[in-house]
């Protein structure tokens, strides 16, 4: 019986070959009738709407910052031949065919805070929730994937996107535009995603000083560090929270950018604090 | 399950089976006998349709002139000019106008501004008419922008266009109704004609400017295109949000083509007389029938 639900945002014609299945080992398909979603959420595009799609929320995504869902359009429509690259990668190490085959996911219900937040102080956990905190970030908000054709790759894309921020505790920076820039540099020579790279061009929005802090201490980091540490899309963070985060870092070959400037926290987890407070309100 | 007949059902003007498909509804579950009706392309029951359309109008409003000129490239503000420039209200002294779907007040807004202009007329007045809160309280608010605000020239009113409450909307008391791309949303059109009929007076004119189908192929193949691969991507760019968009290509092609809305206006009641298309019905093609006008007088 077929799970698939044919996905009310449908969807016009497909030219006979799309061009992601040229990448694989799947056979072309002739697609003449609506291609079914191949997972919940999923949006077939050919090639005209890709590009579109491509070039449109790039520009909605550099002209306003609070679209990340553009963001991750943008990095979706722009992944090409580097996720299937990065599949492999994680199919070359141990740890990364597990979470290929165990699909862990990354939200506040697969995440237990409370435990993470009770371990002891110097534990990869323990960061990890008090970087939350101090940023005022929680993980609920990535947007799913809609415009990877592959249900593995997708999967692939949604595990890049929700593993972002360890990469920010691991390496200790901020969410402000200077060190979010400085970690897509540290992503793209770590993972090799276009749309790291690319969002290189968000350095238009901040100031000469900022600008060039980035350029002069943070992009050598990133650079230095992202491609000579292991590639952190194999690393399965949840099977790590205990371990100390010194020795993580070893372990990864990462080490300290240049000491940032923190900022006040973001009010995205006060606000879901407040919407989980209201939900469990005794009657 | 994908069943090969999904290809083949269609209208036949349409030269490609691909188009075709375009037209297939899934068809209600076998064995239920409930009353169903189309939302886009999907078969939802009856009473949800108004709901789901409320909700689509809930979250395109604060963006729906933005998207309008973005999707049609500014060309809607054509088609309602020409609209108005039919119409000619206030020609023939001042109208008592009632516009349905009015929302954002586009065509409200042309009205009173033809018979300021045209006929130093300000004793029109427009009532406009939405199911939905969210559009009302856009139309309002480019309303302030302008001198009509705070004048009886302009009123505004949450309403169903099947249904008009008789107290607010008493019969026979509105010279014009005009409903522009708002007849599509809703779920009984023949209601919607019923209650046209009802508030008109005897001599006024219904006037509907709608998306309609289009009849040069070429032309049909390009629009598809377009409606079906761009439309839903500007609605996720610009406003965030793929599946009204989707919804709205989807429910112009499920609207009544040209003779059947024809049809229908002058079974509620209308004499729509004239032959503009040569086809025996009253109506003109804008754009090769990408938007129509339909009109009609109540007898």
């Amino acid at each position: 019986m077929s799970l698939l639900i044919v996905s009310r945002s449908g969807h016009y014609l497909r030219p006979t070959v799309s061009y992601i299945s040229l990448l694989h080992v799947r056979p072309p398909q002739t697609r003449s009738l609506k291609t079914p979603p191949a997972y919940p959420g999923h949006i077939p595009l050919n090639w005209f709407e890709n590009a579109f799609l491509a070039v449109g929320s790039a520009f909605m995504a550099l002209s306003s910052p609070k679209r990340g869902d553009m963001v991750a359009a943008l990095g979706e429509t722009t992944a090409g031949l580097a996720l299937p690259r990065l599949r492999d990668r994680m199919l070359e190490s141990e740890e990364g065919r597990r979470i290929l085959k165990e699909r862990p996911r990354i939200n506040s219900n697969t995440i237990d805070m409370n435990k993470l937040a009770q371990l002891p102080e110097g534990t990869f956990g323990h960061s990890y929730v008090t970087w939350l905190e101090r940023c005022g970030v929680t993980p609920d908000t990535r947007e799913p994937v809609h415009y990877i054709d592959d249900p593995e790759l997708a999967y692939v894309m949604q595990r890049y996107r929700e593993c972002h921020d360890f990469y920010h505790s691991l390496c200790g920076l901020p969410v402000s535009v200077e060190y979010e820039i400085a970690l897509k540099f540290f992503e793209f020579a770590n993972l090799g995603l276009p749309v790291a790279a690319l969002s290189a061009t968000a350095v238009v929005r901040l100031s000469s000083s900022k600008r060039s802090r980035l350029f002069s201490e943070y992009v050598p980091w990133a650079l230095k560090c992202g491609s000579s540490a292991r590639s952190l899309i194999t690393v399965y963070w949840e099977n790590r929270w205990n371990q100390n985060i010194g020795e993580l870092k070893k372990e990864l070959g990462i080490w300290d950018p240049p000491e940032p400037k923190w900022r006040k926290p973001l009010s995205e987890a006060k606000e879901a604090a407040m919407k989980r407070a209201m939900l469990h309100t005794p009657q | 399950m994908q069943t090969a007949s999904r290809g083949l059902r269609g209208n036949f003007r349409r030269a490609s089976s691909i188009h075709a498909r375009l037209n297939h509804t899934q068809p209600p579950p076998p064995g239920s006998n409930a009353s169903t009706t189309h939302f886009g392309f999907r078969t939802v029951p009856e009473e949800s349709k108004e709901s789901l359309v409320r909700g689509v109008f809930d979250s395109v409003a604060s963006s729906y002139d933005v998207m309008n000129d973005a999707m049609s490239l500014g060309v809607h503000r054509l088609w309602k000019d020409n609209f108005i420039s039919l119409l000619r209200p206030g020609s023939k002294g001042p109208v008592r106008c009632i516009d349905l779907a009015g929302g954002t007040g586009d065509i409200a807004l042309r009205i009173l501004d033809w018979a300021r202009e045209k006929y130093a007329d300000r004793e029109t007045t427009v009532d406009v008419v939405d199911i939905n809160g969210e559009m009302l309280k856009e139309g309002y608010k480019r309303f302030k922008k302008t001198m009509y605000h705070n004048t009886p020239q302009i009123a505004f009113h949450e309403a169903n266009a099947q249904a008009l409450p008789e107290d607010v909307f008493p019969s026979n008391s509105y010279d014009l109704y005009t409903i522009a791309f708002g007849i599509r949303n809703v779920t009984s059109i023949p209601d919607a004609l019923k209650e046209a009929h009802r508030v008109l007076k005897p001599g006024g004119t219904f006037a509907c400017l709608e998306f309609n189908k289009v009849t040069n192929p070429i032309l049909a193949q390009v629009y598809d295109q377009y409606s079906f691969s761009v439309i839903p991507l500007l609605g996720t760019i610009l406003a965030g949000d793929r599946d009204s968009y989707q919804y709205l290509v989807e429910s112009i092609r499920k609207f009544p083509s040209q003779q059947d809305f024809a049809r229908m206006i002058s079974d509620a009641g209308f004499a729509t007389g004239g032959n503009f298309e040569g086809d025996g019905g009253a109506w003109r093609d804008l754009w090769g029938g990408v938007a129509c006008i339909h009109t009609g007088v109540k007898v």
